[in-house]
């Protein structure tokens, strides 16, 4: 995964911890707006829900999901921006 | 001016519409019959933190089964539109604070709401990079007994701004023809002549559409509707002296048992192990309470309790424990600044716990 991060874009991060949904997705959509094309996101959140919905919004605005991961509560998104 | 620039803009191209997607059957219909007539449609859906998400509901483990969904990013891809999901918590609370046209049965301010949410919408399409043509509904005449009824659709067209550029395409047919439909964008004789509540005609165009799964959520999209969730805002307010509120304390509403001994405190008592984890998330800003003797419910203590306060909160979760028949419960608090404290309790009998406690 961290191969295919570097080789990406650069790599921006979003703290949505704490926050449940659909406030992560509304922070990572807005987050999204200012960041280029082939720009990289990592958004790190604990509510489950992220994982349904930001794979979701992902899909229907065209980005690409990289890459998920869940350790405890802590969860990981890694999202490639794409051209929109 | 910025109307004519707006009309110059897109004079022969695809026109663009925005669709208010409550996650609901009614906005998916809507949007798909303007789809189907070769307009561009994009979602919008406002978050005023009184929406009923189906993770609220997945939050108690005995809810397990329903879906695990953003109702309106599910419609969004069903439909293959984009959706927009706008974040106006601090708007909505003049909205539901100040309603020009009242509440419905509850705190519901649905004719308020209505005209706010248009409003939002032609602000938002009228944003340089957005640049929309019209604003899509999923009213339906008489669906509503507060906000959808023949004599408000005229009156949120006109104070919502978006005049005759808003359009129901599910009960066109029963107004007077906008712009879209004048202008040729839409066909008029596509749109519909919905009213009233039968779901039937909406059941029967979301098969004609292939749709075999919607939401269909009991009480509406909004928890302003839900008698018991409104109780427990009152007693916020109540409790506050003060009618404002932040998102924390609404959202601590919809979970848990609210038991409220006294005005300066309640206690907030998970109900399951789903409720548990919400409630832990809580943890840095409330005094937190569990056994340590027993299995039982993580308890968050809300207000400005004095010792007394503790040891009764204590003696409630030890009521919702395991150990609820023991002499006594041990328990440990833990305070937001870090403080952590044992206690024992002897938890309280059912008939100790007045009945007036309970939010």
């Amino acid at each position: 995964m961290s191969d295919c991060v570097s080789s990406s874009g650069p790599l921006e991060t979003l703290d949505v911890r704490g926050l449940l949904c659909p406030l992560p997705v509304i922070r990572t959509q807005d987050k999204i707006k200012g960041l280029a094309p082939g720009t990289v996101l990592e958004v790190l959140a604990t509510d489950p829900g992220t994982l349904h919905d930001i794979p979701a919004w992902c899909r229907v605005h065209g980005h690409e999901l990289l890459d998920t991961q869940r350790e405890g509560r802590e969860i990981r998104l890694t999202i490639h921006v794409m051209e929109n | 001016m910025a109307e004519a620039a707006h009309e110059q803009k897109h004079k022969g191209s695809q026109k663009k519409a925005v669709a208010l997607i409550s996650g609901g059957l009614d906005s998916m219909l809507a949007a798909k019959v303007i789809m189907e007539q070769d307009v561009h449609v994009e979602g919008i859906n406002f978050f005023t933190g009184f929406c009923v998400e189906g993770h609220t509901h997945a939050i108690r483990s005995s809810q397990q089964n329903k879906p695990k969904r953003n109702n309106a990013l599910w419609v969004a891809e069903q439909l293959g539109m984009k959706l927009h999901i706008v974040d106006v918590i601090e708007e909505y609370k003049d909205v539901l604070l100040h309603p020009k046209y009242g509440y419905g049965q509850h705190l519901n301010p649905c004719l308020d709401c209505k005209i706010f949410m248009v409003k939002k919408a032609l602000a938002w399409t009228f944003m340089e990079e957005h640049d929309f043509d019209f604003i899509i509904t999923g009213e339906v005449i008489g669906q509503r007994p507060k906000s959808q009824r023949k004599a408000t659709m005229p009156i949120i067209a006109r104070e919502s701004g978006a005049d005759d550029r808003l359009l129901r395409p599910l009960c066109a047919k029963n107004l007077p023809p906008t712009l879209p439909e004048r202008e040729g964008w839409v066909d008029r004789e596509a749109l519909y002549d919905f009213q009233g509540r039968n779901r039937k005609p909406q059941i029967a165009l979301a098969e004609s559409f292939g749709f075999s799964d919607w939401a269909q959520p009991a009480g509406g999209c909004c928890f302003l509707t839900d008698e018991q969730y409104v109780r427990k805002l009152a007693d916020l307010w109540a409790s506050n002296a003060s009618r404002d509120y932040e998102l924390d304390d609404i959202m601590l509403l919809k979970v848990g048992r609210h038991i409220r001994p006294a005005p300066n405190f309640k206690v907030i008592v998970g109900r399951d192990e789903g409720e548990n984890n919400y409630l832990e998330g809580y943890r840095h800003q409330f005094a937190a309470l569990r056994a340590t003797s027993h299995k039982g419910p993580l308890c968050l203590i809300d207000g400005t309790p004095q010792a007394d306060d503790v040891d009764l909160a204590a003696r409630i979760l030890g009521r919702y424990c395991q150990g609820k028949n023991a002499a006594e419960i041990t328990a440990e608090i833990v305070f937001p600044d870090g403080e952590v404290r044992e206690l024992i309790a002897r938890p309280l009998l059912p008939h100790e716990i007045d009945q007036g406690w309970h939010v």
